[in-house]
């Protein structure tokens, strides 16, 4: 296989930061430029609740000078950018004192796992479903068949997955609507605690993985009638080579390339896919998390859920990156 | 064997290409989604000759009315009325006005993002790819680093603190992060397209990089601008109906997004209201099908080897 | 000398009478949306062991279509339509895709003509040549298999280090080498080398012409050998056979065609090959091809020949021997 050459790494990496660096002064940057200021929408809001705060004024000071916000916004900048890179996102404000990053850290591993598990499995199913609707030795009901796993390809998620919720939860009763596990249960590793979280799960990830394999299955198919055009099919061919070798070898192996670079460049869309389905389902991975900070005009917690999402997809975005010099040995001396 | 004469295969030269037999643009795909979209934008233009628009408003109809097909309705709804043959929901709204008030809007939040979108996109991909060097470095590292960014959870926040929001000022957002897709493809396209034949003739000749550019070479992307096109604008009103299922759309005109949220929040997937996100999803599902077989479509006629090709 | 491969003697005469490869009424047509379009038009040929016979014509003549059609490698539209390709007696076209399958490459090889992309780009070229033996032939060991490879690389001239290398990290002349080298690997009854020297420049033709002229003297395999420049042919082959529109038209020993080209086609083009010596007047052809479509009756020739008579618009001239081994399809005659 090919072998990473330090320039490529130390270019890869350069683009994560630049990638996390943006994305992260985009949300800073951008909310300050609206008008209207989280504290006093806050303090007015405790007020709407629990009647008439009267020294709201000094209150309103005070919580400005414990989040900073009284500052310069160069300083208030420099000094987000310094917290972000150690993982201090500050307190919530809505579930004060809770802290963003801990609240971030029990969300995410429930996001990762249905995100990356159902990415996995639309990207695989998708490829493989693609590949054998451009194949000559498909048999021909096969074929006819599978473009009916491709017709919710152009739906967004979320709406599959009401369509889901409706249907299977609600009507047919087969599965939960809501939630991870089930209510009272505590997180342990125990075989009735995954059972629980692959029935819980399984509708969400349906729903993330039905729309997005028809754009993995449209790509692979195209690539395969490209792949197929090249010369080395033809002496693949003369060399008697048994023709599932050549599917696989020749053809799978060379037309999976772009797709694993589709691949890096829709995590980004991946990711607010999934953000939407979390909210929906009730599930308590980052989503949630981002709706609940939406609906509490939480913005420190919103920030932070953001922050980290974009850290997430582009350290995946890296990770693929980094994994494909493995899979075309050309790539290291290619200068784009 | 069929045969045929040289004066034939003259005369079938000078026919214009739509009406030829086998013209690509007549792919059944291209004119089914077309045919799909087109009944959407009637449906906002011509329905409300028809049909009383205001019925769109809160509290302008009965409360919870059942489309008329349903037979069995629960005993907690009113009887369905024919002068709602699509029911209503618990705001009072008449679903068929709020579909004609609300279908057109996601239409033209997709469109407007995604035109701004291509325009950028034309601009600096040309720029890339045209001239090379350090600005193709530039634009090309931007334009992936913004594709990496999750654009939905950045415009979430970002329309969290916007309060109020009307359809053109959502399309300006979502046009942040519509121009580095078509900036990346044109790019490649032109880079490709430069080392061509025909565009070094064009050089040699001493035609000007804007004629090149307009004369040589994009009759050749438009096939890929306009699938490139019809991807954005899907899904551009893909985020656009993520946000206002949020609940972070605008609110002052109705929207296929927002109506989907206000169902959310009534909690009437429970209630068993399903025609009250049901019929919008289902003009979602008409926009993103048709939208989905036009660019189809128009990637079989940029690669023609899909065209019912099979690969061995 | 004797030279082994693979344990084998093969020190072989340079040509007997045996026929190895024989090729009977070839036609092989493209369908076009407005008609087949006749690529091999009722061709016969014969290979005889041990010699390397040249194909020559202009671009579209159909020479590849020929090659490829042997080892049945003709892609859609393209198909064969009738006749018999016979090696060592077997029918190839009557055989089942399993049967053909063992046949290739085993019996006839190819080096083709774009060695470019004709490598798998993800495969080192350690792979692409043992699954070439490893499908036809049970190896005893690893080590005998690398060491197979090694000699045959050895054999094209190539060094040991390009066993782990990639193809991108080749030359083209070193990857059509690594391409002769897999064809002689199970050394094939007939190797069909398509243009194997047109994409490269001239001085790297020169040393994949004189591995071929090293492979042909050493293995004693019969050789098809497609090109346009005759100039190189007369160095590397025994016979010629002109194609013209689909048709062979003259088929001669080297040297007798050069000292006298019997059919009008074949003058034309040794006149049109450049000479160092003398000076020469361009000679321009006058008239049209024929629409590969619908080819006139009679001699296939005959919109271009500057001897044409009526007897050539009506009757089709037969292939008949002219002068000893020395064919032509002329009415000249």
């Amino acid at each position: 296989m090919g072998s990473l050459t330090v320039g490529y790494v130390v270019r890869r990496l350069g683009m994560f930061l630049l990638t996390v660096w943006l994305g992260t002064t985009l949300i800073f940057m951008i909310p300050r430029m609206a008008p209207g200021d989280p504290v006093a929408a806050m303090v007015s809001r405790i007020s709407a609740q629990s009647g008439n705060v009267s020294n709201s004024a000094e209150m309103i000071a005070s919580w400005r000078k414990r989040f900073g916000l009284d500052e310069p916004i160069m300083v208030q900048y420099v000094r987000y950018i310094y917290n972000a890179s150690t993982f201090q996102l500050g307190p919530s404000l809505a579930h004060f004192p809770a802290n963003v990053q801990d609240m971030v850290a029990r969300a995410f591993p429930w996001t990762l796992g249905l995100l990356g598990l159902a990415t996995l499995m639309s990207f695989i199913a998708g490829n493989v479903v693609g590949a054998l609707l451009a194949w000559r030795r498909t048999p021909a009901l096969a074929r006819a068949l599978l473009p009916a796993t491709l017709t919710f390809t152009s739906i967004p998620p979320f709406m599959l997955g009401i369509l889901l919720i409706y249907l299977l939860a609600f009507g047919l009763k087969w599965f939960p609507f809501s939630g991870a596990y089930d209510m009272g249960g505590q997180a342990q590793w125990s075989w009735n605690f995954i059972k629980q979280v692959i029935h819980h799960g399984t509708l969400p990830a349906l729903a993330i993985v039905i729309t997005t394999m028809g754009f993995w299955a449209l790509g692979m198919r195209g690539m395969m009638v490209t792949t197929d055009g090249e010369d080395y099919m033809i002496l693949a061919q003369a060399k008697g080579l048994h023709p599932s070798r050549i599917f696989w070898l020749y053809g799978v192996r060379n037309a999976i390339l772009p797709q694993v670079t589709a691949l890096a460049l829709s995590l980004g869309a991946l990711a607010g896919g999934a953000v939407i389905v979390e909210y929906i389902f009730t599930y308590p991975g980052m989503g949630y998390l981002l709706y609940d900070g939406i609906v509490n005009g939480d913005y420190t917690l919103i920030q932070g859920v953001v922050f980290f999402l974009i850290v997430g997809v582009a350290l995946g975005v890296l990770i693929i990156d980094l994994l494909y010099p493995l899979l075309d040995p050309r790539i290291t001396y290619e200068k784009k | 064997m069929s045969t045929v004469t040289i004066e034939q295969l003259a005369a079938l030269d000078k026919t214009p290409r739509w009406n030829r037999w086998d013209s690509p643009w007549l792919n059944p795909k291209l004119i089914g989604g077309f045919l799909l979209v087109m009944f959407v934008v009637l449906l906002g233009v011509v329905g409300p000759l028809f049909w009383d628009v205001k019925l769109a408003r809160v509290a302008s109809s009965p409360l919870n009315l059942p489309p008329i097909w349903v037979k069995n309705a629960p005993a907690m709804f009113p009887p369905p009325d024919p002068a709602h043959p699509l029911g209503s929901e618990s705001n009072g709204r008449d679903i068929l006005a709020l579909m004609m008030a609300a279908a057109p809007g996601s239409l033209r939040v997709g469109l407007i993002a995604a035109g701004l979108g291509m325009a950028v996109g034309i601009l600096l991909g040309f720029t890339a790819g045209f001239l090379g060097g350090w600005p193709d470095a530039v634009i090309r590292t931007i334009s992936d680093a913004v594709i990496t960014i999750p654009s939905l959870a950045v415009l979430i926040v970002i329309s969290s603190f916007v309060r109020q929001i009307n359809i053109e000022n959502m399309a300006l957002l979502l046009a942040l992060f519509a121009w580095p897709g078509p900036t990346r493809l044109i790019r490649s396209q032109v880079l490709s397209l430069r080392e061509r034949g025909y565009v070094q003739m064009a050089r040699l000749s001493g035609a000007s990089t804007f004629d090149i550019m307009f004369k040589e070479m994009m009759p050749n992307l438009l096939p890929y601008l306009a699938a490139s096109f019809t991807g954005n604008v899907s899904g551009n009103i893909l985020a656009a109906t993520g946000l206002e299922a949020l609940g972070l759309g605008p609110t002052r005109i109705p929207t296929l997004g927002m109506t989907i949220f206000y169902a959310i929040r009534a909690a009437a997937i429970l209630r068993g209201m399903w025609w009250w996100w049901g019929i919008p999803i289902l003009m979602l599902i008409i926009i993103f099908t048709g939208l989905f077989l036009i660019a189809v479509g128009l990637d079989e006629i940029a690669n023609p080897r899909l065209r019912g090709v099979q690969a061995k | 000398m004797t030279v082994t491969l693979n344990g084998m003697n093969t020190d072989r005469k340079t040509t007997s009478n045996a026929t190895v490869l024989e090729v009977k009424n070839l036609r092989v047509h493209y369908a076009t949306p407005l008609g087949d379009v006749i690529a091999v038009n009722g061709v016969d040929l014969k290979v005889f062991e041990g010699e390397t016979i040249g194909l020559v014509g202009e671009s579209g003549c159909g020479k590849s279509t020929l090659a490829m059609s042997i080892l049945r490698l003709v892609q859609p539209p393209g198909r064969i339509v009738s006749g018999q390709i016979q090696i060592h007696g077997i029918d190839l076209i009557a055989l089942s895709e399993r049967e053909l399958r063992q046949v290739r490459w085993n019996q006839i090889a190819l080096i083709p003509q774009g060695a470019m992309n004709s490598l798998n780009p993800v495969m080192r070229v350690k792979g692409q040549i043992a699954e070439a033996i490893e499908t036809h032939q049970v190896q005893r060991s690893p080590q005998e298999l690398k060491e197979r490879i090694l000699r045959l690389l050895a054999m094209v001239g190539l060094p040991g280090r390009v066993y782990d290398m990639y193809p991108h990290e080749l030359s083209g002349g070193m990857k059509q080498r690594v391409c002769i080298a897999m064809a002689i690997a199970l050394t094939p009854s007939v190797i069909i080398a398509d243009e194997p020297t047109s994409a490269l420049d001239v001085v790297v033709q020169r040393v994949v012409a004189q591995t071929l002229l090293d492979v042909k003297r050493t293995l004693g395999v019969s050789m098809i050998l497609i090109g346009h420049d005759m100039g190189l042919m007369a160095q590397l082959v025994d016979r010629i056979a002109v194609m013209y529109a689909g048709n062979i038209v003259e088929i001669a020993p080297v040297k007798d065609i050069f000292a006298e080209p019997l059919h009008p086609y074949t003058q034309l083009l040794l006149a049109s090959i450049p000479s160092v010596k003398e000076r020469k007047p361009l000679v321009v052809t006058e008239g049209l091809t024929h629409d590969l479509r619908r080819p006139p009756p009679g001699c296939i020739f005959q919109l271009r020949c500057p001897f044409v008579m009526d007897k050539c618009r009506e009757v089709v001239p037969p292939l008949r021997e002219l002068r000893p081994n020395h064919y032509a399809a002329c009415h000249l005659y």
